[in-house]
């Protein structure tokens, strides 16, 4: 059950996807082969998967810790913001400066910036009780107000014809290149060594352990001496700093200027890598290339096909409710209930 | 007697879940105004047989013959409609809601609320049942609730009315009040069929016993002719092992001082302790007795460290304080503890044994180092667990939620047994857990006290309590009794301390409120 219903889930999307499509006069087969097998299919389409798959992967990675330890932080997106901003900041400062040490200070001020964002959510529900799902989303849009302000304000590109963006990155302040003549960089490669990371310590350590129980059992969980508030903290941490991670990564390996448009839902969408891949670290992994295609591919229905690119977002949404739905007839069967006419039970007293 | 036509007769039924024949060709007739016990360790398949008396399952085989005619009961409603009335082990009951309220909610029709409270007091009245319908549930004793869920079943006329453990949660003069309510109901025609496990029960109630044992029916006896030694071994299908305690020990220094311990209720209707000051000591096993809903979850919890009181001194376990210690720091200074619920609480249904082993063993048996847990390790320590225990399962591996009740109780138990605690703190060592399982968990902490621990029992089984402990103490309302010597112990104060009537006072002026309902009828019935 636990492989049968992600792809279960798959499957009915691209059924329902034909069916919708056909029936509102859009080649329904050509839209759902372009969205999800003609980016796997086609080579020159695989260096795009494999960078959008990066960040999702690595945000997906975090939130599956929260998630299994019932810590629901909704809020990567602002994270992940938070994270590429801190790594401009730093790379401001250093100024003309490069190299593997300024590039790795840059990396790293995105792990601590986006866990340093999760922290707020993560103390308000530990001190104030305040649920943590409204507090990590609404600074998702604190978040975006922040990038709005330095990219329109300090951080603007003199050079930039008064656009909202920051100057380019030197290249010596960028993440390697691995395949020469692609876009493939240093992050698609962290990206595909954390999973086995991550399994490792879910598999291994006592963390792993305490967030296992905690998620599973809570009372158990304390009854075993795990701290709740303790769970609650590194959950959002982690999930922060990798969101933070994915941020930084993102703008020094691929995008290399930070621009209003830089929250590009990456945030949100590893929320639905993270259930399609089970919480567990290598299903996130696959489930991140899913996810990848379908951007790529909504890329590519919209000049085959002429929809709209937002349409893979439809797609995504439709997994995520597939793999819940799925999980509830697993679950539970359906049985058909006939209200039955009872006569009243109660005989006169005797 | 022989003559008449049977109320309720079985004939051959069987029931098979995945892995398991529950109920395996069993027949046997109830007589009108009989009082039947059904008798059978824990997975003998009773529960099983009576939900399928009650509608809540349907049998794969035999039929069901109510007062000479072949019936199918689909539904609990069928049941009822028929006659048959059942009170649970659990209640189902609303906290927040009158008593009126809760019995409005359970009926199959629809009665005007006026009518509705006329009848209850008139079965109230017939059957002297004390309880005031306009009451609301979270302030009733566990007994008064009792008395709803009867009375919720002896308003629609039942001709069998199934009872199942009922005494398990009501204090001796409680238990004996409800025997005279079954015993009029018989007289008037009703049959009863009750179900339990306690044998000097069923020995002063039942006039038939049917035992079951792994499904099948074993015997049909007189209860009133047997000896509650040969009941118990046609249950448990052997020879029933003594526990073997030595005579005439002496205890050791304190190891446990509890000392004016108060803590606040968890939650809405949780209990609040209040001044809880006790010791025990090496070699001694310390009985806390009491109703459920008294303060016995807030005490344990309060105890393993699982809630912490700024007050450190409160506890104090070899001199050394740990009123402040979560529960991992306190299992280092060789306090373990084992809670009542067990899936959920003391072990994760979803986990392997051997996790469940890392669980509470991480430290003190090093099944984890700097943070890496040693799996190799933690599956021997199990291994060791499951066969000194005797636990039946497929190996270390197997989850937790895949065991039985009494099976994963005895891994429990073996599991902090083995780590040798300095003090064991245990709620409900053996609820739910068949006779031969519990011998073995009253042996295994004898030897535990033998062996120079310190044992605390929170029980509500005050059989068990007086067969095991040395000394015992009343928990009510939250305040724990004095401790006294269970050599020296009078059955009777013990019953009224548990009803909340406090030493000296007892049955000549008993103080406030509900205590004093409770003490007035518990005079009047001793």
């Amino acid at each position: 059950m636990v492989v049968v219903t992600p792809i279960a889930a798959v499957l009915l999307t691209m059924l329902i996807g034909v069916i919708v499509f056909d029936a509102i006069g859009i080649n329904g087969q050509k839209a759902v082969v372009d969205i999800f097998l003609t980016p796997l299919l086609a080579s020159y389409k695989w260096q795009d998967v494999a960078v959008k798959a990066a960040p999702l992967i690595i945000i997906a990675l975090g939130l599956s810790i929260g998630n299994r330890a019932n810590v629901w932080n909704i809020g990567a997106e602002g994270q992940y913001i938070i994270g590429a901003l801190c790594a401009a900041g730093v790379g401001i400062a250093a100024g003309g400066a490069g190299g593997p040490v300024i590039v790795t200070l840059m990396v790293l001020a995105g792990v601590v910036g986006g866990a340093a964002w999760a922290a707020i959510p993560a103390a308000l529900r530990t001190r104030l009780s305040v649920n943590e799902i409204l507090s990590s989303l609404m600074l998702t849009y604190v978040a975006t107000q922040i990038l709005g302000y330095l990219v329109g304000g300090p951080w603007k590109d003199p050079n930039g014809r008064n656009f909202p963006a920051t100057a380019p990155l030197i290249p010596d302040q960028t993440l390697p290149i691995l395949v020469p003549g692609t876009t493939i960089h240093l992050g698609v490669l962290i990206a595909a060594i954390l999973p086995f990371v991550f399994w490792a310590i879910m598999a291994r350590s006592v963390f792993g352990f305490q967030i296992r129980v905690v998620g599973s059992a809570p009372q158990a969980a304390r009854h075993g001496g795990f701290d709740s508030k303790q769970t609650i903290w590194l959950a959002l941490l982690i999930g922060g700093g990798m969101a933070g991670l994915a941020g930084s990564l993102e703008f020094t390996g691929a995008l290399k200027a930070i621009n209003l448009g830089f929250p590009s839902g990456y945030g949100f969408t590893a929320i639905i890598v993270s259930f399609l891949g089970r919480l567990h670290p290598i299903g996130c992994l696959i489930a991140g290339i899913v996810l990848a295609d379908t951007y790529v591919g909504g890329q590519l229905a919209k000049t085959s096909v002429h929809i709209p690119d937002s349409t893979a977002g439809i797609f995504q949404a439709m997994m995520l409710f597939f793999i819940l739905a799925s999980d509830i007839f697993v679950r539970y069967r359906l049985r058909i209930v006939r209200t039955q006419k009872v006569a009243p039970a109660m005989a006169p007293g005797e | 007697m022989s003559d008449t036509l049977p109320r309720l007769s079985l004939r051959g039924i069987s029931k098979r879940f995945p892995g398991v024949l529950a109920n395996d060709n069993v027949s046997f007739e109830v007589k009108p105004g009989e009082i039947h016990a059904l008798l059978g360790e824990n997975g003998a398949g009773k529960s099983t047989l009576v939900k399928m008396i009650y509608g809540i399952m349907q049998p794969d085989a035999g039929e069901i013959w109510w007062n000479g005619e072949r019936v199918v009961i689909q539904n609990p409603k069928v049941a009822r409609k028929l006659g048959i009335g059942m009170v649970f082990q659990h209640f189902s009951l609303f906290e927040a809601l009158t008593v009126l309220e809760n019995i409005a909610l359970g009926m199959d029709a629809k009665i005007p609320q006026r009518e509705l409270e006329g009848r209850i007091k008139q079965v109230m009245e017939q059957y002297g049942l004390k309880l005031d319908p306009r009451r609301i549930v979270s302030d009733l004793s566990v007994g008064e609730r009792q008395r709803i869920e009867i009375v919720r079943a002896l308003l629609l006329n039942p001709t069998l009315l199934i009872m199942d453990e009922p005494t398990s949660v009501l204090t001796p003069q409680e238990v004996e009040q409800l025997f005279v309510v079954l015993r009029q109901l018989a007289k008037e025609g009703c049959s009863i069929l009750y179900i339990s496990h306690k044998l000097h029960e069923i020995k002063a109630l039942c006039e038939t016993a049917t035992i079951l044992r792994g499904g099948r029916l074993v015997d049909t006896c007189d209860p009133r002719v047997e000896t509650s030694r040969s009941m118990a071994e046609k249950m448990i299908g052997g020879n029933l092992r003594d526990i073997q305690k030595p005579a005439g020990r002496s205890f050791g220094r304190e190891k446990l001082v509890v000392t004016e311990l108060s803590m606040p209720g968890l939650g809405h209707f949780g209990m609040s302790l209040k001044d809880i000051s006790f010791k025990a000591h090496a070699g001694e096993i310390f009985g806390i007795a009491g109703v459920a809903g008294n303060g016995q979850t807030a005490l344990l919890l309060a105890l393993s460290g699982e809630a912490t009181t700024d007050d450190a001194q409160a506890i104090r376990i070899d001199g050394e304080e740990i009123g402040s210690l979560n529960a991992k720091e306190r299992r280092l200074k060789g306090l373990a503890s084992v809670p009542e619920e067990r899936n959920g609480h003391a072990a994760v249904p979803d986990f392997t044994l051997s996790d469940n082993s890392v669980l509470t063993g991480r430290d003190r048996l090093r099944l984890a180092i700097s943070g890496i847990i040693r799996p190799r390790a933690a599956r021997k320590y199990t291994g060791e667990v499951i066969s000194a225990f005797d636990v039946k399962t497929t190996g270390t591996e197997a989850t937790a939620g895949s065991l039985s009740g009494g099976n994963l109780q005895k891994y429990i138990m073996g599991r902090e047994i083995l780590q040798r605690p300095q003090v064991l703190v245990v709620s409900q060592p053996t609820w739910g857990v068949d006779a031969g399982a519990a011998a073995a968990i009253h042996q295994a902490l004898v030897d535990l006290a033998a062996a120079g621990s310190a044992i605390v029992i929170i029980s509500q089984d005050l059989d068990e309590l007086l067969q095991l402990c040395d000394t015992l103490a009343v928990i009510n309302g939250g305040r724990l009794s004095k401790a006294m010597k269970v050599s020296e112990a009078d059955i009777n104060e013990i019953g009224l301390l548990m009803g909340g009537i406090h030493g000296e006072a007892a049955g000549t002026s008993p103080s406030t409120g509900a205590a004093a309902a409770i003490g007035a009828e518990a005079t009047s019935a001793a």
